[in-house]
């Protein structure tokens, strides 16, 4: 099956295609090369693209994703814009021509990346002032950021002939299910959760990708190649989000984006999370779901939602069980899932925490791989008095761990200073992290230890 | 109207951002047939190849032809200094090493094909840390050395004394382009190579060689590059190579580009150095005597770091005077990608241990670093420790006054220490510091340039020059110095693809000189066009030729400006009366000189000055900071481009910063680099960018001899950042006692190492 969409307002069919295909290569392939290629992870922007999309807001916008962790096959139905397809008719578009009267561009080289960011948050509904992270998922090497910053800053607004504000009046186009397959693999995109897990007990050596962030930077870097690739971008039952009652339930293919626009700041702790996690770029496509299941010991996704005792639901064809977060990791990047089961939603109970916190080391701020995060959260009585402790962490252990012992050692007693320094001993013997070139061995012993000193001091406003 | 010093958007700003500028493996489209080349890369840092075997390559579909040593019609070697540097290598000299090249119709199928040859390798002893090679006596050259009066004696007699080391992390340039070449043949098989290289003339002579062809039957163009950084000034050379071995071979055009990780696995970095001291000094802090020995890295082969340590020698003065000092430095052999040029080239590593230094004495004596700094500048009539006199030795002070006083700097030392006193977890840190940067390559004979200028009989102009464009803004200054030479507008002047066969024999784009060697020369061939032209048009004005002024595309008499002709009247009115239209240009810098048997001489034609005062923010609990505020006050002549300058100077700082903060090269035990990709590595994000970040270029600065009174932009700025470590030392010095003694940081100045430098402090409290 042919798969089809749109780039630049031009139809694209493609017949025939490697479902590890992604729609960078596709389009320099085709000779539009403006859309380059600086690492091939998602980490520097110089291949974004930006996309027609209904937000979490129910907001039609161009959002901005990398196209060197796109699958082509998820291209299908989509209204795509490259770089090529931003100036219109011989005009440059405002954000370009700001970028060139700022000296927003030396060598050239990410300037596409740059534009694309740009254009994208030019049409963001209800822009008002500049969201930094606009651009904070695009890398360059000459300019310092200073005149790109300037121009992300003083941008001004769409007037009303503008032909892509016009576009955003109008849905964006449905996404058709795929049934692609070709000699070299099949690529397949379910509507429903029933279809896709019927295809997963058909081809059970499919792998599961929902946003491709962490799957395609393995088929880029290690050069993994599937034969079957399962996308459940589009499952409806996996895109839904609750806040309920008593629990808060998010669709495991939510994009984190998507995530952060349904929490609207409800649950601190994750809002903590959103803008250390990964640039805007990345979490355009990254799912919880995803960074749960690959498990890995440095997402962040998993300490937070540790720390909020989220559990997790498997669906397969047989029904649905739930799991406590806690115990989904079963080793170093693997879970209690069996290959029939689809990670549906995750659920975070309700009343929250009182205390939440989330704390990431690394060495750079924004759009860098924890070093060790730590994901705390305290209920407490008025006297404050622990009633439960929730002490996790990433980058110590082969899995996202909770330091057990000192949590229970915490409850029942009153939160102080002089508590965090009687928990210390226990958070110090809880892991034995490795070194590696993010940080040493015992600079991860120190920071389980530091930051929970760091959560008293900023949770009872820097009292000494 | 001229465009000369005033701020023009760069020359290609319109294609930059619609995406339609060209980089070398934009091309690829552009060559049906086109073969893909992936390198055979070893598993190990040090091993012999016993045995190759490509015959299971040659069975991958889609595989043509696997490159080996044996097919090599010329010379085996690509080594830029001395022949050590073998293209295809019987001895692995560091992991990722590649011992052949895969040809395929795909990429995948040239990768599925490296990964089928068979090599069997001899493991050898590697050495890998820096230290280690010292101690082992791993070196690749014989020690340089600097020196005046006697450091010893004066080190005897001085009040103070004291003595360390430092490490220095090296940097990976992470242009955002990696490297990249196409190469094809004509009908007569000579070799058209497309190359993302710094220097076209030497890509053209190492392709030559290895094909065993004259230069004559290669020629090397670069549209632009996608960042270079001093990483393609000889290390594009083998992938050209590579390339053109391939389209002789096949006939067919051939592609070479490294993926990110090969890029960062195989190609060399900023020298990691090692620094050793003792200084003498007095109660004031005023410098006396200073021992230092550098040790720099080199990696497996020599690459460029003869040079570029001798850079380092010559920067570990900085802006200060050293009376009695002798300096030594020492390349190193390691298991590890040959380190090569990057920004600075040397200068950095040098520098950044002289403010060690300084730092440490202020510190000892419990005095402000800023003020220690002040007292120790050069004055009227000094000379470097290599002999040069300082010209200019106002210019250092002036700046440190003008900085000190629009940086706020005395109020903010005070708000900061207020600070400090109420936050025991949060500390602030200002910190000041001078650059002085040698202009002019050090080697003297690269200090030419060459221009080929071209009038059509319609007016417009094509501008050739040696030099090449990686964003610095070079075609777009060039353009600028054409315009203004000819008096005719920036749109008149075509800026045209550097190529070895419009001017032959060309330096690298490096040591800054870009604008200045090549403006020099472009300047020349204008002014021998403009000459002419006046000729013509003087007969129709009826003026002598020496009164004809040419204007943005008008020409008149002086002092009448009307009646005009116009610029392309005047060119076809020459070409009618057979008047050449096109012209060279040369310039070679005058007056410099160095002897290595003495170590004195005048290696540079000026110094850049400039000096940055940064404020930082550090978090005791973890050693994470946050960059507050930078202000910059910095040299660069009469500025020939502003806005190219601003840029060249924010993108220095950021990088510098990047350098002595975030960036670390991390090896394995097994020599493998640990931090091979953007995930890694981290360079500087929009995170990193001040969200105070002032930038003044220094008025009533001309620059005599050199092209319109400018000066040379793109490296002096990397060393700003010092000024990042310096308060980042600053704050960590506030979380101690506050008594006097050495704040000792690690460099890069990563998170945790800061965290540890607080540890240290908060210890020397207890």
């Amino acid at each position: 099956m042919a798969i089809r969409f749109t780039l630049n307002d031009l139809p694209v069919e493609v017949e025939d295609f490697d479902p590890n295909t992604t729609l960078l290569a596709f389009l320099r392939a085709r000779g539009m090369t403006g859309t380059k290629e600086g690492c091939a992870e998602g980490e520097c922007g110089a291949c974004a693209v930006a996309w027609v999309q209904r937000d979490a807001l129910g907001n039609t916008r161009y959002q901005p994703v990398n196209a060197c962790l796109l699958l082509l096959g998820s291209c299908a139905g989509r209204e795509i814009v490259s770089i090529e397809g931003i100036a219109r008719g011989g005009e440059l578009h405002p954000v370009q021509q700001a970028m060139v009267d700022r000296g927003g561009s030396q060598c050239g080289y990410c300037t596409p990346g740059f534009v694309v960011s740009l254009f994208a948050e030019y049409y963001r509904p209800g822009r008002t002032e500049l969201d930094p992270e606009a651009i904070a998922g695009n890398l360059c090497r000459c300019t310092g950021y200073r005149p790109i910053r300037e121009v992300a800053e003083r941008m001004g607004q769409p007037d009303e002939s503008d032909p892509f504000r016009r576009r955003l009046a109008l849905a964006p186009p449905p996404l058709e299910p795929v049934r692609h397959g070709s000699e070299a693999g099949r690529f397949l995109r379910p509507s429903t959760l029933s279809e896709a897990l019927a295809l997963l007990a058909a081809e059970p050596g499919a792998v599961i990708v929902a946003g491709g962030t962490d799957v395609v930077v393995e088929v880029n870097q290690r050069h993994r190649r599937h034969l079957g690739l399962l996308s459940l971008e589009s499952v409806a039952e996996l895109t839904r989000f609750e806040y309920g009652a008593d629990r808060v339930r998010i669709g495991a293919a939510l994009s984190l984006t998507e995530v952060e626009q349904h929490l609207a700041g409800r649950v601190p702790l994750l809002e903590q999370l959103f803008p250390l996690f990964s640039s805007r770029l990345i979490r355009n496509r990254a799912t919880l779901g995803g960074n749960l299941m690959t498990a890995s010991p440095i997402g962040d996704g998993a300490p937070a939602l540790l720390a909020l005792d989220a559990e997790v639901e498997l669906v397969s064809l047989g029904g649905t069980r739930t799991v406590p977060l806690s115990e989904l990791f079963t080793g170093y990047r693997r879970t209690a899932r069996k290959p029939d089961e689809i990670l549906s939603a995750i659920t975070i109970p309700l009343p929250l925490p009182d205390v939440q916190r989330f704390y990431k080391v690394s060495k750079r701020v924004l759009d860098d791989i924890s070093t060790v995060a730590a994901a705390f959260s305290l209920r407490l009585e008025p006297s404050g008095k622990v009633l439960a402790a929730r002490l996790a962490y990433g980058g110590v252990a082969a899995t996202p761990a909770r330091a057990r012992d000192a949590e229970a050692f915490m409850v029942g007693q009153i939160w102080s200073r002089e508590l965090v320094l009687r928990t210390q001993p226990l958070l110090a013997r809880a892991f034995s992290p490795i070194g590696d070139h993010r940080g040493s061995a015992d600079y991860r012993s120190t920071m389980i230890v530091r930051l929970l000193e760091k959560l008293w001091v900023d949770s009872s406003g820097g009292a000494a | 109207m001229t465009s000369l010093g005033k701020p023009m958007a760069h020359e290609s700003a319109l294609a930059h951002v619609t995406g339609s500028a060209l980089f070398t493996d934009d091309l690829c489209g552009r060559f049906p047939g086109l073969l893909h080349a992936h390198p055979v890369t070893a598993p190990h840092a040090h091993a012999r190849v016993l045995a190759l075997d490509a015959s299971a390559a040659l069975i991958v579909p889609g595989v043509l032809r696997v490159l080996t040593a044996a097919d090599v019609p010329g010379q085996n070697q690509i080594g830029p200094a001395r022949p050590d540097e073998p293209l295809f290598p019987t001895e692995v000299m560091f992991h990722g090493h590649a011992v052949a090249w895969v040809l395929a119709e795909s990429e995948e199928a040239a990768r599925l094909g490296a990964a089928a040859v068979r090599v069997e390798y001899q493991p050898l002893p590697a050495v890998l840390e820096l230290e280690a090679a010292v101690g082992e006596g791993s070196f690749q050259t014989e020690p340089l050395r600097l020196s005046r009066g006697s450091a010893q004696a004066a080190l005897a007699r001085a009040p103070h004394r004291l003595a360390g080391e430092l490490f220095v992390g090296g940097q990976e340039h992470f242009y955002l382009e990696t490297q990249s070449a196409i190469a094809h043949l004509d009908e007569q098989g000579r070799v058209f190579v497309h190359s993302s290289t710094q220097h076209p003339s030497e890509t053209q002579e190492v392709v030559a060689r290895v094909l065993g062809a004259h230069r004559h039957d290669v020629t090397v163009q670069c549209l632009r590059m996608g960042g270079a950084f001093g990483g393609k000034e000889v290390q594009a050379n083998a992938w050209a190579a590579v390339a053109a071995l391939g389209a002789r071979l096949t006939g067919r055009p051939t592609r070479v580009r490294l993926s990110r990780a090969h890029d960062t696995s195989m190609t060399g970095k900023r020298h990691p150095f090692l620094g050793r001291f003792e200084v003498g000094f007095d109660a004031q802090g005023t410098l006396l005597a200073l021992r230092m020995q550098l040790f720099a890295d080199g990696g497996w082969c020599l690459d460029l770091s003869e040079p570029i340590l001798y850079r380092a020698l010559f920067h570990a003065d900085n802006a200060y005077r050293l009376p009695d000092v002798e300096l030594e430095g020492r390349v190193v052999r390691t298991h590890k990608t040959s380190m090569t040029a990057f920004r600075g080239f040397g200068g950095p590593q040098g520098m950044l241990m002289i403010e060690e230094v300084v730092d440490r004495v202020a510190r000892t004596l419990g005095l402000d670093p800023c003020a220690v700094r002040e007292r120790n500048f050069y004055r009227d009539g000094d000379t470097t420790p290599y002999g040069q006199e300082v010209r200019d030795p106002e210019r250092m002070p002036r700046i440190w006054r003008e900085l000190t006083a629009s940086s706020d700097y005395a109020d903010r030392r005070q708000a900061i220490a207020d600070h400090n006193l109420r936050t025991p977890h949060l500390k602030r840190g200002l910190a000041l510091t001078p650059v002085k940067f040698g202009i002019s390559f050090t080697t003297a004979f690269f200090n030419q340039a060459g221009a080929l200028v071209l009038v059509y009989a319609d007016g417009s102009v094509q501008v050739n020059h040696g030099g090449t464009e990686m964003g610095q803004g070079l075609h777009t200054k060039m353009l600028q110095v054409a315009s203004h030479t000819l008096g005719v507008p920036p749109s008149s002047v075509r800026m045209m693809p550097t190529q070895t066969d419009k001017v032959p024999n060309t330096s690298a784009t490096a040591a800054s000189s870009g604008a200045d060697l090549n403006g020099a020369a472009i300047k020349a061939a204008c002014e021998t066009l403009r000459s002419r032209l006046a000729e013509v048009a003087a007969r129709e004005l009826g003026a002598p030729a020496d009164e004809v002024v040419f204007d943005d595309g008008r020409v008149f008499a002086r002092g009448r400006p009307e009646p005009a002709l116009s610029f392309s009247h005047v060119a076809h009115q020459a070409h009618l009366q057979r008047v050449p239209l096109f012209a060279t240009g040369y310039y070679r810098t005058p007056g410099i000189h160095f002897d290595r048997a003495t170590g004195t001489g005048k290696p540079f034609h000026y110094f850049a000055y400039g000096a940055a005062a940064t404020e930082v923010e550090v978090d005791g609990f973890t050693g994470m900071y946050q960059i507050r505020r930078v202000d910059i006050l910095h040299d660069v002549g009469d500025s020939l481009s502003p806005q190219v300058d601003q840029g060249q100077i924010e993108g220095g700082f950021i990088q510098g910063l990047g350098w002595l903060t975030l960036e670390e090269l991390v090896w394995g035990a097994d020599g493998r680099l640990a931090t091979a990709n953007a995930s890694t590595y981290k360079l500087p994000g929009l995170g990193e960018c001040p969200p105070i970040f002032n930038v003044a270029l220094l008025e009533r600065a001309t620059e005599p001899d050199v092209v319109y009174g400018s000066k040379a932009v793109g490296e002096p700025p990397f060393m700003l950042a010092i000024s990042a470590r310096e308060a980042l030392r600053d704050a960590v010095a506030a979380f101690g006692s506050g008594r006097p003694g050495v704040v000792e940081l690690a460099s890069p100045a990563t998170p945790e190492a800061v965290f540890w430098a607080i540890e240290r402090a908060r210890g020397s409290t207890a």
